[in-house]
């Protein structure tokens, strides 16, 4: 009886936080029961040596990210985008674009429902696609490695960003200007930033284009 | 147990996961689809919505399946089919392989020949993704109760902080997008593709639009983006055979 109560949001709550947990624990047995499968351990010290390397990077950038695409994504597409992964150059841009074209907002219960749909058949297509490609993987390896497929996927970021860009700049023309001229120069003129870093930089250009829009807002522009 | 990185029990475990996860996609999806119907929303809108996020997907799902050939040299397939799947992506997780590869005294080109060193990986690439699966179910509901709260306090300000986000994000791919261009100025042209690539799919999403508008075909619009990325792709292969 409670339970049909809750608002729609409330139980994306709730399901969110008993699948992304035990999902959690799933994930986490995986070297565990290969471990006692085959009755080795790891090899501790290369392993923490590999761990102190990756883990402070990783997990300073995976809580940014937290806090930068859960607004974005609303609640259900966070709680299936972060175990599904992809999320910048997969699931939220599909997400973006579903709303988008469905006319609502991402505030709204109705941009929580279209974006949860859209993340999703995503996260199903890819699922089933990487599926497919494992069990024809040995005829497909040559056509997949072949150099013209490569170039292309290699431009996979360029060519889905310069189509989201024009929806995105023509609907924000006054607040586009400030981060895309920030983000150009500072990926042009510093040389540590490239595609390994494009991911911490996406932070650094929300937290701009938040401040430039209250600038903007408070000065009644947009 | 005999070990090799293609063993079918590895297969096994990772199937077991991967069917978990997509069995969490199913069971959002149809939460969803059951809230639309309730709401009385469109049933064209939710039409469009899964027939083109489906279309979407197929070029960036196969850009991972070629993540996952890449790394399956020397880790196999289960493992990078885990990884690729679940959390992952490409860049991430072949900087964890290869750190960890690295301390064994291993490479990327190398396939991994004991249980000890795989164990020792799958550790190491598992333990790196984790915080996202710790905290996105502690913080979403209150990170997502603060938007709440500032759209109450006022509505305006709210939807202009939304785009501010989206543009935000945007706008650093687009910086991303010029990363290599002065190497122009050394005698270097391959920076110049992903401009290129990135100016191609803006026009062919701007032409998608006027189209739209001037023949009133609402389709056309419902798949710009995956025409726009698919056209950006196919003009990287010329352009990389002439710059690259």
């Amino acid at each position: 009886m409670k339970k049909n109560n809750r608002s729609f949001v409330e139980q994306i709550h709730i399901d969110g936080r008993v699948w992304g947990l035990s999902l959690f624990v799933l994930i986490l047995a995986f070297p565990f029961a290969i471990s006692m499968l085959y009755g080795v351990v790891p090899k501790w010290e290369p392993m923490l040596r590999a761990m102190i390397t990756v883990l402070p990077m990783y997990w300073a950038v995976g809580l940014i990210e937290i806090f930068t695409y859960v607004p974005m994504l609303g609640a259900g597409g966070a709680y299936l985008s972060f175990v599904t992964g992809n999320i910048s150059n997969l699931k939220l841009p599909c997400a973006l674009d579903a709303m988008e074209r469905a006319g609502v907002k991402a505030s709204s219960e109705e941009g929580e429902i279209i974006s949860t749909i859209s993340i999703a058949v995503s996260s199903i297509v890819t699922t089933l696609i990487i599926i497919l490609g494992v069990v024809l993987i040995v005829p497909l390896t040559p056509i997949l490695a072949h150099e013209s497929l490569n170039a292309a996927f290699a431009q996979l970021l360029p060519a889905l960003f310069g189509g989201l860009a024009v929806v995105f700049v023509a609907k924000n023309p006054k607040l586009s200007i400030a981060p895309i001229i920030l983000m150009l120069a500072l990926f042009i003129f510093v040389p540590a930033l490239n595609a390994s870093t494009v991911g911490i930089m996406v932070p650094v250009g929300v937290l701009f284009t938040i401040l430039v829009a209250r600038i903007l807002y408070k000065k009644g522009i947009i | 147990m005999e070990f090799h990185v293609n063993s079918p029990i590895l297969f096994v475990l990772v199937g077991i996961i991967i069917a978990a996860v997509l069995g969490q996609s199913i069971f959002f999806l149809w939460r969803a689809l059951s809230h639309a119907k309730k709401k009385g929303m469109d049933k064209a809108i939710i039409r469009k919505t899964i027939t083109s996020s489906i279309v979407f997907t197929i070029a960036p799902a196969i850009a991972i399946l070629v993540g996952v050939i890449t790394l399956s040299k020397s880790l196999g397939v289960p493992l990078p089919w885990l990884r690729l799947s679940v959390i992952g992506s490409l860049s991430y997780e072949t900087v964890a392989a290869e750190s960890a590869l690295r301390e064994l005294g291993l490479g990327l080109e190398q396939t991994i020949a004991n249980a000890a060193d795989y164990v020792t990986v799958a550790f190491v690439m598992t333990t790196g993704i984790v915080i996202g699966l710790v905290l996105v179910p502690l913080l979403t509901k209150r990170i997502q109760g603060g938007l709440l709260k500032i759209e109450a306090k006022d509505k305006k300000w709210s939807e202009v902080l939304n785009n501010a986000m989206f543009l935000g994000m945007i706008s650093a791919f687009l910086g991303y997008v010029f990363c290599d261009v002065t190497l122009v100025f050394e005698g270097t042209t391959y920076g110049l593709i992903p401009v290129l690539v990135m100016l191609c799919s803006a026009v062919v999403m701007a032409v998608c639009g006027l189209l739209s508008k001037k023949l009133h075909a609402r389709w056309i619009t419902d798949y710009a983006l995956p025409i726009s990325l698919i056209s950006g792709m196919a003009v990287a292969i010329p352009l990389t055979n002439w710059l690259g």
